[in-house]
């Protein structure tokens, strides 16, 4: 009998059908992998299992009985554990406050911290995961903190494990790591469903592959027999072709760091660093999120003005701070959080399209009054210029996809054909067809002579698009190599914050 | 429970969300008119009377409207940039103490002049009150509702230590009030009969002013969009911090204003009990509106009349005028609910 | 100065000190168990108002003195209630939310006070607490009288702060309290309803402050008075930020902020001559704005402060 079944699972969320029809099994000792591009209903599924949302229509089996829907406690009750893609810790709570909560009733007079020390001290001997209890969340690393959601669900023991695009965040040599105590795991009678959208780590990790397209299962297969390009065709439906850098003779510098550094942050401050990327070059940038990167888009994007050594765009200096200025002179920016960063969800898509330049005469008078007509007459041609399927320049920017924001930016950052671009995540949570349309655009750009950095955790991403991959760890940069110069294990090394460099040589 | 937003919002459920907080407002104060003993609809009836009946009630309601019109202001141009400026009853009386310092005989203009020189120096010392919550706010985090609240006690204080001590009049007969201000100072009245004032002309000015700023201008873009995502306003390159400051200067003198207005308008002098609260009704006034300057002057015209209604309706039966009072601040819970309703769906079942 | 120093060893100053304190402590600490949660409870100035109100209202209608701290506690609990339906359920601003509860509180106590008493130009008086001496302590010199011979009000304040500290820091339900206010979704991710613990938290919080209100009418002025409250709830909400969200810096807070206004109404006496009152009046005021620009860089905002928590929101 299967450890959990899913039966016939379906969910909508207005006219968007997430999941449809899902069945699925799952037995004691294996690790399933659910592969599917952004979008496809992974995470919704596990969701409906978690009961954080309920089907609509379909039930779950857990050891043959019916999961009642809609309950988290339910679902934790009868042994599933979750581990989710945003960890749900506490920074300023302790590890063990963090593990212990909810596990006892709140009406509890009195916290049983020794029995949960005992028992958090034996799972950290039995399965490997030693972390220290009263150790502050905020202060361990990603990888410690993905440690503690593992410990959270053992800890209430979870027969069935859920991990959620759970090497995202981490370096090929942390994945690796995990694999293992995955693999420890299932050997103590563990059920795992591994969620991720990367091939090479579903080979890797997994026993069975089940592929989910637009929430229903395409297909399941036992990982011996399957094949690369085979299980891609069937998560995207057609034959995925990955972009091509067709050789090119880079020109003259565009940008020019030399000694920059940044004081405060911790393991993010910037320590001296060197880069050059030159006309019709794509260099970039590995690296674990958290290691300098943001600071490093902060400063070439302006945010951040206050810093040590010189930043030069076209051999002039950086106007060090000043957003618009910045983007006067031939910058063009894609921020890392388009709803954060990149978008006013509230403001129409005109609006969002003039905030760059919203002082320029192009679309204002004396930087004063707001030139409406001649901001939507230009929106109107950047929409279609880059294909944002919107209802029009009036239209209200958060209704729009993630994909067509995404277009939105672009067009913002790229219809004034800057000769330097700063692209961080560019294709972060984007589906299948946004992610081809934003590199072909980035590769136009390289072809018409603008000098790119591409900041991103996913290597794959990088090694696809890059003339050169230079690697930031601890807020130090590695020297810039030509993509395969080093392996992606050198690279991991380095991201984990030895040189893999020295080692290699 | 589920709220989930509604995938679009007609623009006649927007401007009805209003009109269903107040009637909302009015059904739950009928429940305490009904506990007075007094019927609900004759209730209501003297208080529309009271507010709409006579040439005088709507001359009455209109000069009540004026304060409620420039702190409603006030409050909507903090609240878009989500800065919540609580203080606007402190930031009127700084608005009175500048109108007395300048206007009680230290100088004197024409009145083309006067006037407008009461107004700018009461907007100036309104938007100075702002300047330590803006700072303590942009620079150290520091709520501002708070500072802005507590400033309010301070301001009262300063006030009556000034009309009790060096600014009091020696001609008021031992009450604490502040001399006149002079005659070319006075905000003329509009009408042969009754209190109202140029101060509504200036208000309604103000609010048509604010509309286009915040409309058509890049500050007020600048404005909304900080409101709305500041972390997406900063990096397209707006000055968060300098546009917050801004706008806490503009919605400090559009307080200050009010308080010029009913000194050198209404009363003629400071004095203690200049405002009976102008300053939190405004935020009722800005909420009602939803943040629109033109909304605002309906609002405040609203609210007005039923401050002036309950005063004659109190009169006239056994209801105390406390009245009108929970009835804003149920006018501000509801505006808050239907808002919401107009905007999001709430479903009972996933 | 020798002067200021001697009113440091007269019993009328701890006593007043402890007057002073006993409706902060409740207030601060109905707050910051509010926003340990993650709600910014900024009802409390109409909420106190509630408490003394209706508290005072219970004794003077007939009622025993506990049975008029219930009362409050409830018509506080109440207020809160609906703080956390609009806060916690609906997902409103809390800055709005808050200011209209002290609107429509204030409001509706005045309104009911004046229907109950449509006649009374001088407020009336209700035979307050009587003051509980604790054996043995009450008859240490200066201090033995002032701190031990109080309302059992002043007790149950001074007594709340363990309890509160204990619960918040020691049992499962207080870490729910905090981890709702740090990471709502952790909370709802190990099986507990995260608006259940905002909203009880919320009604609790409430309560406490609506008791604070109710010392004021109970065991201080005997009578209710329009405007008696007087920002004393706005007061609260700066000693929280100054007390990191502590109970126990609450209490010192507390006592620090109280000490000085009880020593500023005597100076008052001494200075009475060449500074006018008004202004020792407005120390209360800039004395909380300090507080808090103190604090502003060193404390941890509880992460989830003024974050609301919708169920099933994709995330």
């Amino acid at each position: 009998m299967p450890v959990l079944e899913f039966s016939g699972v379906t969910k909508r969320f207005g006219t968007l059908t997430a999941n449809d029809s899902v069945s699925l099994t799952l037995e004691q000792g294996e690790v399933l992998a659910l592969l599917g591009e952004n979008g496809a209903g992974k995470t919704t599924l596990m969701n409906i299992l978690f009961g954080h949302y309920q089907a609509d229509e379909g039930t779950i089996f857990v050891d043959g009985k019916p999961l009642p829907p809609g309950s988290t406690q339910a679902a934790i009750k009868a042994g599933v554990g979750m581990v989710h893609q945003h960890f749900t810790l506490a920074g300023n709570l302790t590890v063990l406050e963090n593990i212990t909560l909810g596990t006892e009733s709140l009406w509890s007079w009195r916290q049983e911290t020794r029995t949960a020390r005992e028992k958090l001290a034996d799972m950290a001997r039995d399965y490997g995961l030693a972390v220290d209890p009263d150790a502050q969340v905020s202060e361990l690393s990603v990888g410690e903190r993905q440690r503690v959601e593992i410990l959270k669900a053992l800890y209430r023991n979870a027969r069935i494990l859920i991990l959620d695009e759970p090497t995202a965040v981490l370096t090929p040599q942390e994945s690796e790591g995990l694999f293992a105590i995955l693999k420890s795991l299932t050997a103590k009678g563990l059920a795992v469903v591994f969620i991720s959208h990367k091939l090479h780590e579903i080979l890797a990790v997994s026993d069975r592959i089940a592929v989910l397209r637009r929430g229903a299962i395409v297909g399941t297969l036992a990982t011996k027999d399957a094949d690369r390009a085979q299980i891609a065709e069937m998560m995207v439906g057609r034959a995925v072709t990955l972009p091509r850098l067709t050789p090119m003779e880079p020109g003259a510098a565009m940008l020019e760091i030399e000694g920059l550094s940044t004081t405060g942050g911790g393991a993010s401050a910037l320590r001296n660093i060197d880069l050059t990327i030159r006309a019709h070059e794509i260099v970039g940038i590995a690296g674990v999120a958290g290691n300098g990167q943001r600071i490093l888009a902060d400063v070439l994007s302006g945010l951040k003005g206050d810093f040590a050594g010189s930043v030069r765009l076209h051999g002039k200096s950086l106007a060090a701070g000043r957003p618009r200025a910045i983007v006067a002179s031939g910058v063009g920016r894609i921020p890392e959080d388009r709803h954060a960063r990149g978008m006013v969800g509230d403001m129409e898509v005109w609006e969002n399209l003039i905030s760059e330049d919203i002082r320029s005469r192009e679309v204002s008078r004396w930087g004063l009054i707001i030139d409406r007509k001649r901001a939507t007459a230009r929106a109107e041609r950047q929409i279609a210029e880059f294909d944002v399927r919107c209802e029009g320049p009036d239209a209200e920017t958060k209704l729009l996809s993630g994909g067509n924001m995404q277009k939105l930016i672009l067009a913002r950052a790229l219809s004034r054909e800057p000769s330097f671009i700063l692209a961080n995540q560019p294709v972060r949570g984007l589906d299948e067809g946004a992610i081809a349309y934003v590199q072909n655009r980035l590769l136009e750009a390289r072809q018409r002579g603008a000098a790119i950095l591409l900041i991103s955790e996913d290597l794959d991403e990088l090694m696809a698009l890059c003339d050169r991959i230079a690697v930031m760890s601890h807020g130090k940069l590695s020297e810039a190599l030509p993509t395969g110069a080093r392996t992606i294990a050198e690279i991991g090394l380095m991201m984990a914050g030895q040189d893999g460099d020295r080692q290699a040589a | 429970m589920i709220i989930e937003p509604r995938p679009s919002v007609s623009v006649l459920r927007a401007g009805l969300a209003p009109v269903w907080a107040i009637l909302a407002a009015l059904a739950l104060c009928a429940v305490l008119i009904f506990w007075t003993g007094t019927s609900i609809p004759t209730a209501y009836f003297l208080l529309f009377k009271g507010a709409f009946g006579s040439a005088f009630a709507i001359n009455e309601t209109l000069t009540r409207s004026i304060p409620l019109i420039f702190t409603g202001l006030a409050v909507a141009v903090a609240f878009r940039a989500k800065f919540y400026n609580i203080g606007a009853e402190g930031q009127l009386y700084a608005g009175a103490l500048a109108a007395t310092y300048f206007g009680t005989g230290m100088i004197t203009l024409p009145p083309v002049l006067m006037i407008p020189f009461l107004m700018i120096v009461g907007a100036l010392a309104g938007g100075a009150l702002l300047i330590v919550p803006v700072l303590l706010k942009t620079r150290m985090k520091v709520d501002e509702v708070v500072t802005t609240l507590l400033l309010n006690f301070v301001v009262l204080l300063l006030v009556s230590y000034l009309i009790e001590g060096p600014w009091k009049d020696p001609m008021s007969l031992g009450w604490p009030q502040a001399a006149a201000v002079i005659d070319e100072g006075v905000l003329p009245p509009l009408l042969a009969k009754g209190r109202l004032h140029l101060g509504l002309v200036i208000a309604l000015a103000a609010s048509v002013l604010i509309w286009a700023m915040m409309r058509f201008s890049v500050l007020g873009y600048e404005i909304r969009a900080v409101g709305y995502n500041a972390g997406a306003a900063e990096f397209s390159g707006i000055n968060v911090s300098r546009t917050v400051i801004i706008t806490a200067l503009i919605s400090g003198g559009l307080a200050g204003m009010a308080g010029v207005s009913e000194t050198a308008g209404l009363k003629g002098y400071l004095t203690l009990d200049l405002s009976p609260g102008f300053g939190y009704t405004g935020i009722a006034v800005a909420m009602l509106a939803q943040l629109n300057p033109l909304g605002v002057i309906p609002a405040a015209i609203f609210l007005s009349a039923v401050y002036v209604g309950s005063d004659a309706m109190s009169r006239a039966i056994n209801i105390p005028t406390y009245i009108a009072d929970v009835l804003v601040g149920v006018s501000v819970l509801a505006v808050l609910c239907s808002v919401m309703l107009s905007q999001y769906r709430v479903r009972w079942r996933t | 100065m020798s002067d200021l120093f001697e009113i440091l060893l007269t019993a009328g100053f701890w006593a007043a000190t402890i007057r002073i304190v006993s409706p902060l402590i409740f207030g601060t600490l109905g707050e910051l168990i509010c926003e340990r949660a993650g709600v910014l409870n900024l009802g409390i100035e109409g909420i106190m108002t509630v408490g003394a109100m209706s508290g005072w209202m219970w004794v003077y209608q007939g009622g025993g003195l506990w049975g008029g701290v219930l009362f409050a506690a409830a018509m506080g609990a109440l207020f809160g209630l609906l703080h956390a339906a609009f806060t916690v359920q609906l997902g409103l601003s809390q800055h709005v939310t808050g200011i209209g509860i002290t609107l429509f509180a204030s409001a509706l106590s005045y309104f009911v006070y004046r229907m109950l008493l449509p006649l009374a130009t001088t407020p009336p008086k209700i035979e307050p607490f009587d003051e509980v001496a604790i054996p043995g302590l009450s008859d240490l010199p200066i201090i033995g009288e002032a701190l031990f011979n109080q309302s059992p009000l002043t007790y149950l304040a001074l007594l709340a702060v363990p309890v509160v500290w204990y619960v918040l820091h020691r049992t499962p339900l207080g870490l729910a309290v905090r981890m709702a206010g740090e990471n709502p979704v952790a909370v709802e991710a190990q099986g507990i309803n995260v608006l259940a613990v905002r909203t009880g938290a919320v009604v609790v919080g409430s309560a406490l402050m609506a008791v604070g209100g109710a010392f004021i009418t109970m065991s201080w002025f005997d009578a209710f008075y329009f405007g008696m409250i007087n920002g004393r709830g706005w007061i609260c909400v700066a000693l929280v930020i100054f007390a990191s969200w502590q109970p126990g810096k609450a209490l010192a807070g507390a006592f620090i902020f109280a000490g000085l206004e009880a020593l500023q109404v005597r100076a008052q006496v001494l200075a009475g001559g060449f500074i006018p009152y008004q202004f020792f009046l407005m120390l209360p005021y800039i004395m909380s704005i300090l507080a808090m620009i103190v604090m502003a860089r060193k404390t941890k905002y509880p992460q989830a402060l003024l974050v609301p928590f919708r169920r099933g929101e994709r995330v």
